[in-house]
């Protein structure tokens, strides 16, 4: 009967780029803030419990699992969330790459997925497949078998070094 | 030409790409990016948990602790007592039961007088939030009496009382079925080789990353809305008029995009009903979300399935006669069982050639969440115990495994010994691609001791031949809207799953009216707005619904056709439809844009608007039990895993499978590619990790609920796919299309189990195959008994008297023979 009766908690902090403010219940994870209280439904969950990666967000640059983190902890940093991907240029290269290559199959985990990529990219512009792998170890995806993750992130990280790289035609087609 | 959304401009260069008329294709065959893949990458799809309304309460269900226990009485006076608690209801509230299956009516949205696992539902509270809810919900309080636990298949043969459930064949039998097709002694007399074998397939659960939601408003209108992940909205709405007590006509099913289904969605669900209950008492919107726990506990995944097989071949590997056995662990409740039991009996005889063929199913009812449907429904154990055993006759019979299959593969167009009719079949292609592929010939049995290479076949159907409940009607039907600005809008009941049948129809309308595929709205199960389609199960999606908008199409552009023919003055059979116009195609600068052609129709016939539907074509069995396993048409595939097992760790690694897969013709490549690598992945773990276990000794608890300890494929262990699509064109699908979101799963656990075999000398003839039995078998080996980890036997039971009937080869007209001794 808990937080009725008690006061809310009330924090500033930055999210996607805009200052902002909000009040609630202090138990709540940031998860529960972006989506309950923020109404920023992008962010997913499939668990709750730190397993799954689903609900993957950055804070200050770093992915965090927002199910584990409080809400108090995010005063005053900076968290960006799925809805903060797409700029007024347009999509962000992961993005695109992730619609254009069918590596968002039901698309629930796929917040979690870019999220992670793009911490990963901002790190490693040319990442090996064993980097991705390892990088994208902690998120799960029930849909694609991760190899059209794979493929969307490699040629992201292409486009985003201003490199040339074509998806091999097996990737499309399968092979001959 | 559509513009190709598609920024990497990938096009088929093989000049290959032409429908079954030689016209050459726009759409179909290309990878477009999916209608909704802007939606699904920026955040912005609205899965059922991210609805709010105003208002709106949240809903909890509180489970039964107990296994298997008559309730003495619920006590909910101090939970009704806390602040901001607005309705709590049990199972006397709900009374109507439901059930997936019109012969399997055993659910109710709250138990009434019974719980029958741990995870079953007994009373629900809705409260202004969350943390209220769950309060409520732990002051409720329930007496429960507790009956004996019956926690497996050999219990539940054995232990007559007490009954989990007071129907079925007796005691805590559920179902059990007998078919014989052709004179089996005969056939086994044949024979050159008999082997017998028995396997076990572990049950495993689909683990879709969304946990199930619904919201449910009962409005001032006092009509009835949910939104619910769920992949069967049509039946979820027959099961809320039912339960309900409400006209359908008042009740609206909105199925919102699943976060992965799997199969796990197809039910209806107790949380569903007891929702709009709540709605329907407070007034007010009603929302839940399961946990993860809770997910575990709905469950209606893969069966454990214990099989017994006995095949009969000649020298060169053909088969005489096949007898096969299997055991289903049902769980507590019916849900698609039935279904279920006769699918581990139907698709073995539509691969290779098995001229006689008997099955003995048998389903119990035990106390652990209920099985059901899981990609695949009820195929991928026994085409697992059918793979290996085939693999250990060609080793017998001293054949290439590739090779033997090869040899006696089933023809197309034919009609099988149990009445299931092939169109098209591409599986000597895919087996030699991947044979090619993977280097087979250089490999098996060459490789040193720790690697090996496993290769199996499969088949699966493209849509189940009959609805769920009897009827005559279409089983898909798609309304078309033609807007004189040029846009068009398709209506259609089917539910995007992740799968992209939202894309799938566009595609298809867009290449017959010679539009671009994001011109076109999609809208999508909604019972209020759609016309039916029965749902996203059985791979019959892109078929059905397929058809069903070629259809619409179809009769829109004759519509569009004759208006235009009439201002151009050309015959209609000169008309084009492409680049969003409409031209003569003797004279393309002869024509009208798309958005003029409608106007022109809509001037001549008033408002643009048409319909399709499909219907499967009837199938040639007639004998009870022949209405599962018929399909408009059956995809194929093939596969090749590559390990290493490292004999001090029994530890498996997959490096890489080869798959092929006979799609008949991809409508999108890239989205095909995608369901092939996403069905390897979760065959993958299948095979090698995923299983749902039961503490025997705690009352069938289940072990681990949690993503955690549910050992799922991450990015460390999927394996490398080689995939090679086999475009053999099925006169029954949309463009020759087939199904690809099952089948592709099929042959992996097999091919893996004979992969293991290859690198190191041992049979784990069961799934998972999981270290410590790769270490049982080795140590076995090495103690110099049978080097082989699985079960030794199946129960002894007794089966009902066989339903007879004649295989076409014998002269059968598809009906049950008279019950008297043919066969002499
Ligand atoms: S929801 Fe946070 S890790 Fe699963
Ligand atoms: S796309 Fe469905 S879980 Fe990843």
């Amino acid at each position: 009967m808990s937080q009725r009766t008690k006061q809310k908690a009330h924090i500033g902090f930055n999210v996607n780029g805009d200052p902002v403010e909000v009040a609630f219940a202090p138990h709540k994870t940031l998860l529960e803030v972006l989506r309950e209280d923020m109404n920023l439904m992008g962010t997913k969950h499939g668990c709750e419990l730190g397993e799954c990666g689903t609900c993957a967000v950055l804070v200050d640059g770093r992915s965090i699992l927002s199910c584990l983190m409080l809400g108090l902890d995010a005063e005053g940093r900076h968290v960006e969330t799925i809805e903060g991907m797409e700029t007024s240029a347009g999509l962000h290269p992961l993005q695109e790459t992730f619609a254009d290559l069918g590596a968002a199959q039901c698309g629930y985990c796929t917040p979690g997925f870019l999220l992670v990529a793009k911490e990963l990219l901002a790190a490693k512009p040319n990442p090996t497949r064993e980097e991705i792998k390892e990088a994208l170890s902690g998120n799960l995806c029930r849909c694609t078998g991760y190899i059209k993750i794979y493929e969307a992130v490699e040629l992201a990280a292409a486009r985003m070094r201003g490199a040339e790289m074509e998806l091999p035609r097996e990737s499309v087609y399968g092979y001959e | 030409m559509a513009t190709n959304k598609n920024s990497n401009g990938f096009r088929r260069n093989d000049g290959n790409n032409a429908d079954a008329n030689g016209k050459d294709l726009k759409v179909v065959g290309k990878p477009f990016r999916k209608v909704d893949a802007r939606a699904k990458c920026t955040g912005q799809t609205k899965f059922a948990d991210d609805i709010v309304l105003p208002r709106m309460l949240y809903a909890k269900l509180l489970r039964s602790h107990e296994p298997h226990a008559i309730i003495k009485s619920i006590d909910t006076s101090k939970a009704e007592a806390l602040p901001g608690v607005l309705a709590v209801i049990t199972g006397k509230d709900l009374p109507i039961p439901y059930g997936i299956l019109p012969v399997s009516q055993d659910e109710h949205p709250l138990c009434v007088d019974r719980v029958r696992f741990i995870g079953d539902p007994v009373a629900a509270v809705a409260a202004i939030d969350e943390d209220t809810a769950f309060e409520a919900m732990n002051l409720i309080e329930v007496e429960y009496e507790k009956l004996q636990t019956i926690t497996s298949i050999e219990e539940a043969v054995l232990i007559d009382e007490p009954r989990i459930h007071d129907y079925g064949e007796g005691g805590n039998v559920h179902k059990s079925v007998h078919l014989e097709f052709g004179d089996l002694d005969e056939g086994f007399a044949q024979a050159d080789l008999v082997r017998e074998d028995v396997f076990f397939y572990e049950g495993n659960t689909h683990l879709p990353m969304e946990q199930h939601a619904a919201v449910a408003h009962y409005d001032s209108d006092d009509k009835l809305t949910l939104w619910t992940s769920t992949q069967t909205p049509h039946y979820v709405h027959r099961a809320l008029a039912k339960t309900l007590g409400m006209r359908a006509a008042h009740i609206r099913v909105i199925a919102t995009p699943n976060g992965g289904g799997f199969g796990g969605k197809s039910d209806p669900f107790n949380h569903e009903i007891v929702v709009c209950e709540l709605s329907r008492r407070t007034r007010r919107p009603v929302k839940v979300t399961l946990t993860r726990e809770e997910v575990f506990y709905c469950h209606r995944g893969r069966h454990p399935v214990l099989m017994k097989i006995k095949t009969g071949v000649k020298k060169d590997g053909a088969i005489t006669a096949m007898d096969f056995e299997s055991f289903l662990d049902g769980g507590a409740y019916g849900s698609y069982g039935v279904a279920s039991t006769f699918y581990t009996g139907a698709l073995q005889t539509v691969t290779y050639d098995v001229p006689r063929y008997r099955f003995k199913g048998l389903r119990a009812f035990t106390n652990k969440p209920p099985c059901g449907p899981k990609r695949g429904h009820g195929t991928p154990q026994p085409r697992f115990g059918l793979e290996v055993q085939l693999d250990k006759l060609a080793e017998e019979l001293k054949l290439d495994p590739a090779e033997m299959r090869l040899k006696h593969l089933a023809p197309p167009n034919s009609v099988t010994a149990n009445y299931l009719r092939i169109g098209s079949m591409g599986l000597g292609k895919c087996i030699e691609k991947v044979v090619k592929g993977s280097d087979w010939k250089n490999k098996h049995r060459k490789l040193p001791f720790g690697k090996g290479v496993g290769l199996a076949c499969s088949s699966y159907i493209c849509g189940a031949g009959l609805p769920i409940y009897w009827n005559n009607m279409p089983h898909s039907g798609v309304q078309l809207a033609l807007d004189r600005q040029g846009g068009v809008r398709i209506q259609c009941g089917s539910i995007d799953i992740g799968q992209g049948s939202d894309s799938i129809l566009a595609y298809i309308v867009a290449e017959v009216l010679g539009i671009d595929p994001f011109d076109i709205r999609v809208l999508t199960a909604d019972t209020d707005l759609t016309p039916v389609d029965l749902g996203s199960y059985s791979s019959r999606v892109t078929l059905m619904t397929g058809n069903a908008a070629l259809q619409a199409a179809e009769r829109a552009r004759e519509l569009l056709s004759i208006a235009v023919a009439e201002k151009l003055c050309t015959p209609v059979e000169n008309l084009s439809f492409a680049d969003r116009r409409v031209f003569d195609v003797e004279n393309p600068e002869t024509g009208v844009t798309f958005a003029e052609a409608v106007v022109l129709a809509e001037s001549k016939f008033g408002t643009i608007g048409t319909v399709g539907s499909y219907t499967p074509p009837r199938s040639p069995g007639k004998f009870k039990g022949a209405g599962v396993g018929p399909s408009p048409a059956y995809s194929y595939s093939a596969a090749i895993a590559e390990v290493d097992v490292d004999a001090e760790t029994g530890f498996v690694t997959v490096e890489r499978v080869w798959i092929g897969h006979d799609i008949g013709r991809s409508i999108n490549p890239m989205l095909v590619m995608g369901q092939v690598e996403g069905g390897v992945y979760m065959g993958l773990g299948e095979a090698l990790m995923e299983e749902m276990i039961y503490r025997a000794n705690r009352n069938a608890v289940h072990k681990f609920p949690s993503m955690l300890e549910y050992k799922s494929p991450t990015t460390l262990e999927m394996c490398d796919v080689l995939t090679y699509l086999v475009e053999d064109a099925d006169p029954n699908g949309p463009f020759g299309a087939k199904e690809v979101g099952q089948g592709p799963l099929l042959p992996v656990m097999p091919a893996v189990a004979n992969a293991v075999y290859d690198a190191v000398g041992v049979r784990v003839d069961e799934v998972p195959i999981t270290p410590e039995k790769v270490l049982a078998a080795l140590r076995a080996k090495a103690r110099g008994k049978e080097a082989r980890f699985g079960p030794t036997g199946v129960p002894a039971v007794e089966w009902p008297d066989a339903l007879k009937v004649l295989t076409p080869a014998e002269g059968g007209d598809g009906k049950e023979m008279p019950r008297v001794a043919v066969h002499s």
